[in-house]
Parts: structure tokens; C-alpha cells; sequence
């Protein structure tokens, strides 16, 4: 490599791991209702997630990185979400997508849980009723950037 | 206004144990004393001019202002005669409780756990009277009108098994 010290380059450990990751994102979509339409949209071609290193999802939360909660959560399902966050090997990462997992949105009843926060840890909201793909892409980079700029070695 | 063969029938049978039968909603209904519930739909179901032999739907209403306070609503419908029928069945808040359904008709199990699940109202004689859609841990029954409507339920963790 041509470098003016000669024959190498520097860089920082924790910076070099942090651009690995948010270019490896292997998501867990935990899709339960009509968000899952606008996912499956972000995920195709026209929009095509994989340009951000997300096109690959993985079916099991212990291959996966960033679980995807798409779509509303009701109170008898949360153990279940709850179970396969605890399932996601460190480091994990977790994108609230659409406005009933952020906050319940419409739902104020019996059933719903009033945001999935409430249950475990968030690091990307995305609101909208489903949110449009521009939106989803715009939190995905907010997710990487998020990554690249945490300490990775903890 | 003049019944229809169903009506006319059920008056002949079992006129003492009718509050009162009319047609709202383009259907004929009856409203029926509880303890005659089994009878009266084994009657719609075998008899030969009616043969309400499809029970669509079981389903009750919560009205807080009135004595009785709840109704059970059972829905049949007559596949050879292409004719509905509504019965409705007071229930008592304090003592409520009807006969199930089952022994006519097996689907009748789900419907009666629904409505245990949302109204509270118990079915004597059913074998598994179990919530259907919400969790064991949960605390009353949502359909009710005075279930608050921003109640919160304590949140139920993972199993561990």
C-alpha cells in the first residue's frame, strides 16, 4: 500500500469494528401486523436495505444483531418478544418500527402494550403509520450511526 | 305485525319462558328465560319446520343501567331454510351464569370462552371454561363498561421452563 510512512496505515481498533458492524447488519424481524408490509417494501429491490449492509435476515435471534419489532405487541405477546431479545447474543441492537411499538400509538386498551420500551431496551424509534420506507431507511442510518460511534470492546 | 312460523312456535312451546319476541334488524328475535336456553335451541335445531341446525355466534352485552345488567346473544341460523334467528338471554351481574351449549353444538366451546373472557359471564356445564384470547394472570374482564378503559395490566415475564 502506498502510504507516505511507507508500507502501512493506522487506524483506531474500536472505530475499524464499529465501521465491521454497522455494514453487517443482520436483523431479526419480529413482524406482527401491517408494519410488516412497509418492511417487506424497504427490504425489496425498489429500496433495497442491502445497499446499508441489512439485506441479510436471519430467522434466529441468536444469528441476529438488530431485532426489527415490527408492527403492535399486545400484552399476551410480550413474553415472547421479551424471550428472544434475551435470546440475541451481545452486541444487539433494537429499531422500535412504526408508532405502536414507540408508544402504543393508537391502541390506549386492553391489550396493547403502551410501547415496547416498557419491556426492553430501544436504540431506534421510527414513527409513522407504517412509517414509509424513506423513513425506515433514515433510521437504519441513524442505527449505523449509532454503531460506528459506540465504544465496541466493552 | 304478524310472526313468522319461528316465533309463532316458540310462543306455542314455550310461551311462559319468553320475555318478549319481535324483529329488530330485518331478523326475528326472542328474548328467553336462562334456564330454558338448551331447551329452546334443541327445539330450533330438531324441529322439523325450522332446523336452526348452524350456530353462528355467541356474543353478550354489557348494559349497566338495566336490571338484569348483561344479555347473552346466541345467533343460529337455518341452513335448509335460509333463516336467522336471535335469541337474547338476561343475565344477573350477581349469578352470571347460563347452561352451556355445548351438548348441541361442539363449536359452541370457543364462543363461550370468549365471552367468560370478556364479559365474566360463566357457562355451567362447560368443560374447560379457560380465557381464550387473553393470559391467565389477567385481572377482569375488558368488555365489561366499567373496565377502565386505560387500565394497565401487570406485564407477565418469560416462562421459564
Amino acid at each position: 500500500m502506498n502510504t507516505p510512512a511507507g508500507g502501512f496505515f493506522t487506524s483506531r481498533l474500536d472505530k475499524m469494528i464499529g465501521w465491521a458492524r454497522k455494514y453487517s447488519i443482520f436483523q431479526y424481524p419480529f413482524v406482527t401486523a401491517c408494519c410488516g408490509m412497509e418492511y417487506m417494501a424497504t427490504a425489496c429491490s425498489h429500496y433495497d436495505i442491502d445497499r446499508f449492509g441489512a439485506g441479510l435476515p436471519r430467522f434466529s435471534p441468536r444469528q441476529a444483531d438488530v431485532l426489527f419489532v415490527v408492527g403492535t405487541i399486545s400484552h399476551k405477546l410480550a413474553p415472547a418478544l421479551k424471550m428472544i431479545y434475551d435470546q440475541m447474543c451481545e452486541p444487539k441492537w433494537v429499531v422500535a418500527f412504526g408508532v405502536c411499538t414507540c408508544t402504543g400509538g393508537f391502541y390506549d386498551n386492553y391489550a396493547t402494550v403502551m410501547g415496547i420500551d416498557t419491556i426492553i431496551p430501544v436504540d431506534v424509534y421510527i414513527p409513522g403509520c407504517p412509517p414509509r420506507p424513506e423513513t425506515v431507511l433514515d433510521g437504519l442510518m441513524k442505527l449505523q450511526k449509532k454503531i460506528q460511534n459506540q465504544p465496541q470492546m466493552t | 305485525m304478524e310472526l313468522g312460523v319461528t316465533l309463532r312456535k316458540l310462543k306455542e312451546k314455550f310461551g311462559d319462558w319468553l320475555f318478549d319476541v319481535g324483529q329488530a334488524f330485518g331478523d326475528d328475535f326472542f328474548v328467553a328465560h336462562k334456564d330454558k336456553v338448551v331447551e329452546i335451541s334443541r327445539f330450533l335445531r330438531d324441529d322439523p319446520d325450522l332446523r336452526y341446525n348452524f350456530l353462528i355466534d355467541i356474543t353478550a352485552v354489557d348494559y349497566p343501567q338495566r336490571r338484569p345488567r348483561f344479555e347473552v346473544v346466541y345467533h343460529f341460523f337455518s341452513l335448509p331454510f335460509k333463516q336467522r334467528v336471535r335469541m337474547k338471554v338476561p343475565v344477573e351481574e350477581n349469578h352470571a351464569e347460563v347452561p352451556t351449549l355445548i351438548s348441541l353444538w361442539e363449536g359452541a366451546n370457543w364462543f363461550e370462552r370468549e365471552v367468560w373472557d370478556m364479559f365474566g359471564i360463566r357457562f355451567s356445564g362447560h368443560p374447560d371454561l379457560r380465557r381464550i384470547l387473553l393470559y391467565e394472570s389477567f385481572e377482569g374482564h375488558p368488555l365489561r363498561k366499567d373496565y377502565p378503559v386505560n387500565k394497565r395490566q401487570p406485564l407477565v415475564g418469560p416462562k421459564i421452563s
